[in-house]
């Protein structure tokens, strides 16, 4: 699913330049759940933004579902954005003057989905994060992890081939952060790729694959035994 | 573009965003207004400009005959000149194909006696063409005419105010026999004029019977020449310099001579006035202006950071696969139907505003006659307004559908 090979990214602080990638080698299978482990200024949210299409590598080779991911246009970026990839951020970022149902379906907005199809796709996915009773409600008169369930959904609506997660349990409580991965294994049993960008070691035992970036390299690549959400909700 | 769920988005934004709205459309509103209203007044300072200096026809061309101040011909200098009908006549004939009409003045003071009421009052011995050089305005009966001056009938047409003046318990003045310096004349006309009150005080009467109480002589004390409108301001310059050299020339008057006859070209007169209403204008517009252009920069303010305070949104939208196109459309569009909407509202006001204050407070206080705008100035701002909106929306927009979505991202 992607491909990466000897990727490098810096960036320039003034008239010194800050090497964040050092040539980074990647692969992930279809299915998979991976974290991407790393203490701040490991290199680990600038990998995923790169794989998000939100920010330009300098060198190396990014191949998404067998689709070359070089030199894109703003435009080409938004259209791959918007059809191989669904985002989850640690502050969730809905838009705060949509209802849950309106932002669920803003992704459908963007494919030129019919409002009454994004209607009923959006509620959809609100049911299968469990919020099909707050799809009118605001952001504002939601709690935090229900507004990352409402981006989740959001991130899943448009049947993204892989779903990027940066720290999305970072603002959350140690309850609700296994509630939400719980979530996310479920996900990722029906066979979506996911990619969990995070610092905190027990949601990345959650995954089923870690990756330890440490300076602009990969340190460690291993396949863990996955701990099960389930066991540590209710 | 225009699309059904364009539209539901932009409505959206707008509608949950009151106070940016609000604030956007108030400075539109509040600029249209502020213009059609004052351009409006402007146009009022000008409507008053040209009432009181339009009460005269302006085809006018007025000889006055003075005292020579240069020997001429066998002539001594200070030889007062005078005029006679045969001079009418001859300007008449030679000049027929130039003029609409002429008429002489002989103006006299004359004790006016009805009844128990009399008053000294002006009166005017003149030509049936007089009641046009004036635009004197009947109210009721007849102005004097061609069987008057035929006939030297004793007729007087009187002024408004004469009426109200010796006519005690609204008498009918019509029909009645006033005396005038002794003798008495029948009213067979009341007028007014636009010209103010003086102008309603004056009496007209035939020149030939004011000639024939005079020991029936020939003399006019000035002459009127209205000159054929559509020869236009260079040809009435022309005329008037023909009709100067012609009268020297008869009168013997040397063309050095700058007096003997006083010559007054209302047209020029004109001219001048015109341009200081005009100048008037240019000021007015040109503060208007001010305030249009003030009004862009505040839309521009006012997007600047509305832009900057939808940055995360916009990284939102792009993460979630809007294109710069669509972003910097939406935002235009957003734009645009908010100054549209309160572009016109505020045109409206204005306009309103403008029926509303117009009234005889405002024509003797401040000298704003029916303060009004053309609709085509009005909608010409409003659009000129909007496009600028549009333009003033479309470089921060452009600016933020480029920044990197990540950049938006972390934009708190």
């Amino acid at each position: 699913m992607i491909e990466i090979k000897d990727l490098h990214k810096s960036y320039q602080m003034g008239s010194n330049s800050l090497h964040v990638l050092k040539g980074i080698n990647l692969s992930v299978g279809d299915g998979e759940l991976v974290a991407i482990m790393g203490s701040s200024g490991s290199g680990k949210s600038t990998l995923l933004n790169i794989l998000g299409m939100l920010d330009g590598a300098d060198s190396g080779e990014y191949v998404l579902d067998g689709v070359p991911i070089k030199n894109l246009s703003e435009t080409k970026a938004a259209q791959y954005r918007n059809k191989f990839l669904g985002f989850i951020f640690q502050s969730f970022n809905l838009i705060n003057y949509k209802n849950a149902i309106e932002n669920v379906a803003l992704p459908l907005y963007y494919q030129r989905m019919p409002r009454k199809q994004r209607q009923e796709k959006a509620l959809q996915y609100l049911e299968r994060v469990g919020l099909k009773e707050w799809a009118h409600h605001l952001p504002s008169e939601l709690s935090g992890g229900q507004k990352q369930r409402v981006a989740i959904a959001r991130a899943m609506a448009a049947e993204p081939k892989v779903l990027l997660a940066d720290e999305l349990t970072g603002a959350l409580d140690s309850v609700t952060s296994y509630e939400i991965m719980d979530l996310i294994q479920k996900i990722n049993d029906q066979g979506n790729t996911i990619l969990v960008v995070t610092h905190e070691d027990d949601i990345a035992h959650m995954c089923k694959r870690i990756v330890y970036l440490k300076d602009g390299v990969i340190e460690r690549d291993e396949k863990i035994e996955q701990v099960r959400a389930e066991s540590y909700v209710q | 573009m225009f699309s059904r769920d364009t539209w539901k988005e932009i409505f959206e934004a707008i509608g949950k965003n009151k106070l940016r709205t609000f604030l956007t459309g108030f400075t539109v509103a509040l600029g249209i207004l502020i213009f059609v209203t004052l351009f409006g007044m402007g146009n009022g300072l000008n409507n008053t400009f040209e009432k009181f200096f339009g009460d005269d026809a302006t085809n006018i061309i007025r000889l006055f005959p003075t005292q020579t101040s240069i020997p001429y011909g066998g002539y001594k200098a200070k030889r007062q000149i005078e005029f006679d009908n045969g001079d009418m006549e001859d300007i008449e004939n030679n000049f027929s194909a130039l003029i609409d009409y002429i008429t002489p003045r002989i103006s006299r003071t004359a004790l006016v006696t009805y009844k128990e009421e009399s008053d000294n009052y002006n009166t005017r011995a003149v030509a049936p063409g007089h009641q046009y050089a004036e635009k004197t305005i009947m109210m009721k009966g007849r102005f004097i005419n061609e069987t008057d001056l035929a006939e030297k009938t004793k007729y007087a047409v009187i002024g408004r105010l004469i009426e109200r003046d010796l006519f005690k318990d609204d008498e009918e003045a019509l029909g009645k026999y006033i005396d005038v310096g002794g003798s008495a004349f029948k009213v067979i006309g009341v007028f007014q004029d636009d010209g103010g009150d003086n102008e309603e005080r004056y009496m007209y009467i035939p020149y030939t019977t004011r000639q024939l109480l005079e020991g029936n002589n020939d003399k006019v004390a000035q002459i009127i020449v209205a000159f054929n409108e559509s020869i236009g301001y260079a040809g009435a310059l022309q005329f008037q310099t023909k009709l100067d050299e012609f009268l020297r020339k008869k009168k013997v008057i040397s063309p050095e001579d700058p007096r003997g006859i006083y010559i007054e070209n209302v047209a020029d007169n004109l001219k001048k006035n015109q341009q200081f209403a005009g100048a008037l204008q240019l000021i007015i517009s040109g503060i208007a202006f001010a305030v249009i252009i003030s009004g862009v920069i505040g839309i521009s303010n006012i997007m600047l950071f509305v832009v900057k305070e939808r940055t995360k949104e916009i990284g939102i939208r792009k993460a979630m696969g809007a294109t710069p196109r669509k972003i910097t459309g939406t935002i235009m569009f957003e734009s645009i139907f908010i100054t549209a909407i309160f572009g016109f509202f505020g045109m409206i006001i204005g306009i309103v505003i403008l029926n509303l204050i117009q009234g005889e407070t405002l024509e003797e206080n401040y000298f704003i006659t029916k303060p009004a705008i053309n609709t085509g100035t009005a909608v010409f701002v409003t659009i000129l307004l909007i496009v600028c909106g549009a333009i003033a929306a479309y470089v921060p927009a452009r600016r933020a559908a480029r920044i990197k979505p990540i950049v938006a991202l972390r934009d708190e």
